[in-house]
């Protein structure tokens, strides 16, 4: 072989990789060497085939969604606990499954006062299933009832009591706002193993009332009361004994 | 070496390394994908492994500490490929890789012109070759990186890159030349 050259060193010419000295040393070799020259030409014909032929495979709109939720499971939310999405989307089907077979309207249904509620059940489910998705469940995050309370300050026109009862077993995880019936609100959020319970707050004219008799829809359930100016309405999947410890300990 | 925590990765990561992740690293995926499905040659399979590896990178993104971001995910892709590759498909990976190196290349330019610009041909010569010599030329060729680049993602030596490519565009020329189809191998 009349070639002298090591035959990758043309790879590293081809590829802008030799430094000046190497590849000006090359270029003189390939003004006399023809087999270089033509392997050259072949190297060169065969990167534009590779670069011209669309072989680049971008990723799947599919796969980009996929990383994004998998990035989320994997970030600690602002709650510091994660709702899984087979839950979520388990809770979702059951509110438009059971949503189409029974439509009432609540508190209509109840004997006493609380005909004038200014929301439904479907709207108060709806904002307790919203709250569970991921990064909803708070605007602030705390146990501690003296961030919470004033974080309320000129977020809304009234000053919703909060209260953490921790020794009771119900524990503060933070507020945030909330719309229902169009109208602001607060809500609260309280953990009780494990379990979410959102406490909507908003002001009322209407004289107090004693805690209703419990609801109970799509597996959640509520209690519905009025004191001192404020119409309270607490919903969650634990069970009803539990949601009534609550409410009377927010009642007193 | 620019190797990254293999041994344990951090999972309590917040709000603020996801930003810096979505910023730094996911506008890499279509780069990790496109490895991804060259060295496993499926889509399905591609999928799952590009989403564990991105998953993997954001789990160890604590102990990336700013440099080349693709080239950082890359190498995570390629291990967590050949971690698939090791379980799934053996014997992909038996294949030899230092074969001794032929002078000159055996495809003329023309029959190139001829055959080579089908994307059908290539991506089956492509996958004909081992994945040691498949990834060398997916990351010059389509992804574009540089010889150090390549060395960190493959985890070869610099100064053996040059030879690795030389190899693998031999090898392609010569799984070109034999799908070349009847009337033009006839004549080669």
């Amino acid at each position: 072989m009349s070639c002298d050259f090591t035959p990758t060193l043309l790879h590293g010419y081809l590829d802008d990789e030799l430094d000046a000295a190497r590849a000006a040393e090359f270029e003189r070799h390939l003004e006399c060497c023809k087999e270089c020259t033509a392997a050259l030409g072949a190297e060169e014909s065969l990167r534009s085939s590779l670069q011209r032929s669309g072989l680049y495979e971008n990723a799947p709109v599919a796969l980009r969604k996929k990383i994004r939720a998998g990035l989320d499971a994997a970030t600690a939310s602002s709650a510091g606990m994660r709702i899984s999405t087979w839950r979520m989307i388990a809770v979702a089907a059951t509110v438009l499954i059971v949503a189409g077979v029974s439509w009432f309207s609540w508190p209509r249904a109840g004997k006493d006062s609380a005909s004038t509620a200014p929301f439904t059940v479907a709207e108060i489910i709806d904002a307790h299933v919203r709250s569970l998705q991921p990064g909803h469940l708070t605007d602030v995050t705390s146990t501690d009832q003296h961030t919470v309370k004033p974080w309320f300050n000129g977020k809304l026109a009234f000053v919703p009591p909060v209260k953490d009862f921790a020794d009771e077993g119900f524990i503060l995880v933070g507020g945030r706002l909330d719309v229902l019936g169009g109208q602001n609100v607060a809500a609260l959020v309280y953990s009780r193993r494990k379990h979410i319970i959102n406490v909507f707050v908003l002001p009322t004219k209407e004289p107090d009332t004693a805690i209703h008799l419990p609801g109970l829809r799509q597996g959640y359930q509520w209690r519905h009361w009025r004191r001192q100016g404020m119409e309270y309405c607490a919903i969650s999947d634990v069970s009803d004994s539990d949601l009534y410890e609550l409410a009377q300990l927010m009642y007193q | 070496m620019s190797g990254y925590d293999q041994g344990k990765g951090s999972d309590v990561l917040d709000a603020q390394d996801r930003a810096r992740f979505e910023q730094l690293v996911l506008p890499h995926l279509d780069a990790a994908f496109n490895l991804a499905r060259w060295l496993l040659r499926r889509r399905a399979d591609s999928e799952d492994v590009a989403q564990e590896a991105m998953l993997r990178a954001y789990r160890f993104f604590r102990g990336f500490h700013g440099g080349d971001a693709r080239a950082w995910l890359l190498q995570i892709v390629r291990n967590t490929c050949y971690t698939w590759l090791e379980k799934n498909r053996p014997v992909e990976l038996m294949s030899e890789f230092d074969e001794e190196l032929h002078p000159q290349p055996s495809t003329s330019p023309e029959a190139l012109a001829i055959a080579g610009d089908n994307r059908e041909r290539l991506t089956r010569a492509l996958e004909t070759l081992p994945p040691r010599f498949r990834e060398v030329l997916v990351l010059r060729e389509l992804e574009g990186c540089s010889y150090k680049e390549i060395a960190s993602i493959t985890a070869i030596p610099i100064g053996t890159v040059m030879s690795a490519l030389a190899r693998a565009r031999q090898r392609l020329h010569r799984a070109l030349t034999q799908s070349t189809p009847q009337e033009a191998s006839r004549e080669l």
